[in-house]
């Protein structure tokens, strides 16, 4: 695939993950992402999202993580890789 | 609730002259990791427990004596760290810092984390272990990470982490002797180990991550049910159809289904209260327990499996872990009027009862949001509507067409929700503005509910319903039946509306006249601020006490008293209206004051009142 690499994790479509790179977000809020498991350097899944596109789902350490698009585009990343058949 | 002394499922030995001191231990862990199924395993106590994060929103005590020595276990809310967001968070802070008045600082900690999930759950052991207190580490779901084919050297990770580490699953008992023995031995400071810097996350993650690896922990598969069952729920079009179609067959049941046993229970109180009747002296006492007691509060008891039935579902929903998927798809409705998804969780708790829907707001983060949330939860449609709506549809709505009636009634519970929207709606864009706070929640993963679990739930909802129909329910119908038998005429009974109820409601007739309602069910009304399913106990005893000879049946007494709008109207009135003291309390206090408490009781009357009036303006 030759597509753009998605800068933030709402860009990322369901099957694709990528590497959390930083939080754009408020110290307390980026606490609790991070305590969720939204470190950076780890590696995230997008999952399945609710029936009507937002939130979404993200597989994150272990765990599954519901991010409203809003929070989704306010954590960067880089590198994408896609899952095949995503 | 609190500080019952039990037997403890661990070790039954009791000798009570050996005790010494009470020790105090605190449950600690994650949310959703099994804290109060270990802690109701330990006491024998039934602390709620459900699969969703964010059940337990207060502290908890309970007493286990193990040998001799006695231990008050604290159960607590889930934290991710020791640095509170929201206030259920904040009570374990509190009491791990032995902040609180009434419960001393804990003398040991059991940590309780989800095994399936090491290393992420084990990012608190850090926070935890610096408090240098005796702690054992609890790795819960030994079942569900054998089954899905995970591994970990339990004696090497305590090896690693200075402290004893104990294999178990709550919910089937095993492994729970290890954790009895913490209780009741010796209880030793950890060893020193190194730590990592508390207060950075990632430092706390990176330990946990070295523990695991040092623990051989093999994490175990994903659960395949999850995902399964994720893709069916979450389905752009499958996921809103079983949605819709689950509903439909919850309230179909909640009708056919519930009746042979209404009518079986119904014939019971029937049958008892003719015996009664037969074998007692007539005499006011007789009049008082059969016109009064049978006729009201038993009138009321014929509902007890209807709303045990509404349990089996809610118990499902809440035990299954389609909760979490609720609030996800509900998140988008939510997000439009100003509120966030988990909202949507004590918005769902208030189909069973706004109190307990009110406390666990405490999950909710900004402070707006959960105001807003606590001012339009009493809207949704509790179980002690359930009586009412039932009792006036099945006297008004025709049996055909086959839905006519279960359509009425899904019609009410939409329209308890959408007050309960465009009020937040009208709130977050008004008083309770606020910044939008993320919208974080943890997918717990699809468990099958067990029978024992749905079993005790009903149980202690039964117990509930019958302990509010032998207190409230009893004490206003007592009264009633008093006012309605003075001022004495000639030494006799008066007829009721010559009597001090009589009188009252005749006194409200000008008031509710405009709404079609008359001044027996104004008596009803003024009755069932105490809980709204008063009102059928007191027309229960109001008919009971007009018939002259037997007891006439309720439905075809109220259709004497009301017109098909009034009946409409009286829905409306009490989709609305705030008919209900202990809400009113609980809010109070949530709020912290008697303002907003007051506002929301005015609101909702009226906003009852309006809507009732112009339903029957309309309609007639």
């Amino acid at each position: 695939m030759t597509s753009n690499s998605p800068a933030t994790l709402a860009e990322l479509r369901e099957g694709e993950e990528a590497c959390l790179d930083r939080i754009d977000l408020p110290e307390p809020e980026a606490r609790r992402l991070m305590e969720l498991g939204f470190l950076p350097g780890t590696r995230i899944a997008a999952a399945r999202s609710s029936p009507f596109g937002d939130p979404r789902v993200f597989r994150v350490d272990g765990s599954e993580v519901a991010l409203r698009r809003e929070t989704a585009a306010r954590l960067m990343v880089r590198e994408s890789a896609d899952i095949r058949g995503g | 609730m609190s500080n019952v002394p039990s037997s403890s499922a661990v070790v039954a030995a009791h000798a009570p002259e050996a005790s010494s001191a009470s020790r105090t231990v605190a449950l600690v862990g994650p949310p959703n990791s099994g804290k109060s199924t270990l802690f109701n395993r330990l006491t024998g106590l039934r602390q709620k427990v459900a699969n969703y994060p964010g059940v337990t929103v207060e502290k908890r005590l309970g007493r286990t004596s193990l040998q001799g020595q006695d231990v008050l276990l604290v159960d607590l809310p889930g934290v991710y760290s020791l640095e509170p967001r929201t206030e259920d968070e904040q009570v374990t802070h509190d009491l791990l810092r032995g902040r609180m008045d009434d419960v001393p600082k804990p003398d040991a900690v059991v940590l309780i984390v989800d095994v399936t999930n090491l290393g992420r759950q084990l990012t608190l052991a850090g926070p935890i272990l610096s408090l240098g207190l005796p702690t054992l580490v609890v790795l819960n779901m030994a079942d569900d990470l054998k089954r899905r084919g995970g591994t970990v050297d339990v004696d090497a990770l305590a090896e690693q982490v200075g402290t004893p580490v104990a294999l178990v699953s709550a919910r089937t008992g095993e492994g729970l002797s290890a954790v009895g023995e913490f209780l009741q031995g010796a209880l030793g400071v950890p060893r020193p180990v190194e730590l990592p810097i508390i207060s950075n996350v990632p430092s706390c993650r990176q330990w946990s991550a070295e523990l695991g690896k040092r623990a051989r922990y093999r994490a175990p598969l994903p659960s395949n049910w999850t995902r399964r069952l994720d893709g069916v729920f979450l389905h752009p079009v499958a996921g809103p159809l079983i949605f819709v179609m689950v509903v439909l067959a919850v309230f179909q049941t909640i009708f056919q289904a519930a009746v042979p046993l209404m009518d079986g229970v119904e014939t019971m109180i029937a049958v008892s209260g003719g015996w009664l009747q037969s074998a007692l002296p007539e005499s006011w006492f007789r009049s008082l327990l059969i016109e009064g007691i049978w006729g009201g509060v038993g009138s009321v008891v014929v509902f007890l499996p209807q709303i045990l039935l509404l349990f089996i579902f809610i118990g499902v929903l809440e035990d299954s872990g389609y909760m979490a998927r609720a609030a996800l798809i509900a998140d988008r409705t939510m997000a439009k009027v100003g509120l966030e998804g988990k909202s949507f969780i004590p918005l769902i708790s208030a189909y069973a009862c706004a109190i307990p829907a009110i406390l666990s707001t405490r999950t909710i983060a900004n402070q707006r949001d959960r105001m807003a949330t606590i001012l339009i939860a009493p809207f949704m449609t509790c179980s002690a509507r359930l009586p009412v709506y039932t009792l006036v549809i099945a006297a008004f709505i025709p049996e055909e067409p086959v839905y006519a009636r279960t359509a009425t009634m899904i019609g009410l519970y939409l329209l308890g929700f959408v007050a309960a929207v465009l009020t937040a709606a009208v709130l977050k864009s008004s008083v309770l503005k606020s910044a939008r706070t993320p919208f974080l929640l943890e997918m717990p993963s699809y468990r099958m509910p067990t029978l024992r679990s749905i079993g005790l739930r009903l149980l202690d909802r039964a117990k509930i319903f019958l302990r509010r129909a032998g207190t409230v329910i009893m004490a206003t119908t007592i009264v009633l039946w008093f006012l309605a038998s003075v001022p004495l005429q000639n030494g006799e009974p008066p007829e009721i509306a010559e009597s001090v109820a009589g009188a009252i409601g005749r006194t409200m007739e000008p008031i509710i006249e405009p709404l079609g309602f008359n001044w027996r069910i104004g008596i009803g009304i003024i009755t069932s601020l105490a809980a709204r399913e008063v009102i059928v106990g007191t027309l229960g005893t109001i008919y009971g006490m007009e018939a002259d000879e037997g007891s006439l049946e309720l439905q075809s007494a109220l259709q004497s008293d009301l017109t098909l709008p009034g009946a409409i109207a009286l829905l409306i009135y009490f989709a609305f209206a705030m008919q209900c003291m202990s809400t009113v309390a609980v809010v109070r206090r949530e709020t912290g004051g008697w303002k907003w408490a007051i506002i929301q009781f005015v609101y909702m009357t009226a906003l009852g009142y309006v809507c009732a009036f112009a339903a029957y303006r309309i309609l007639s």
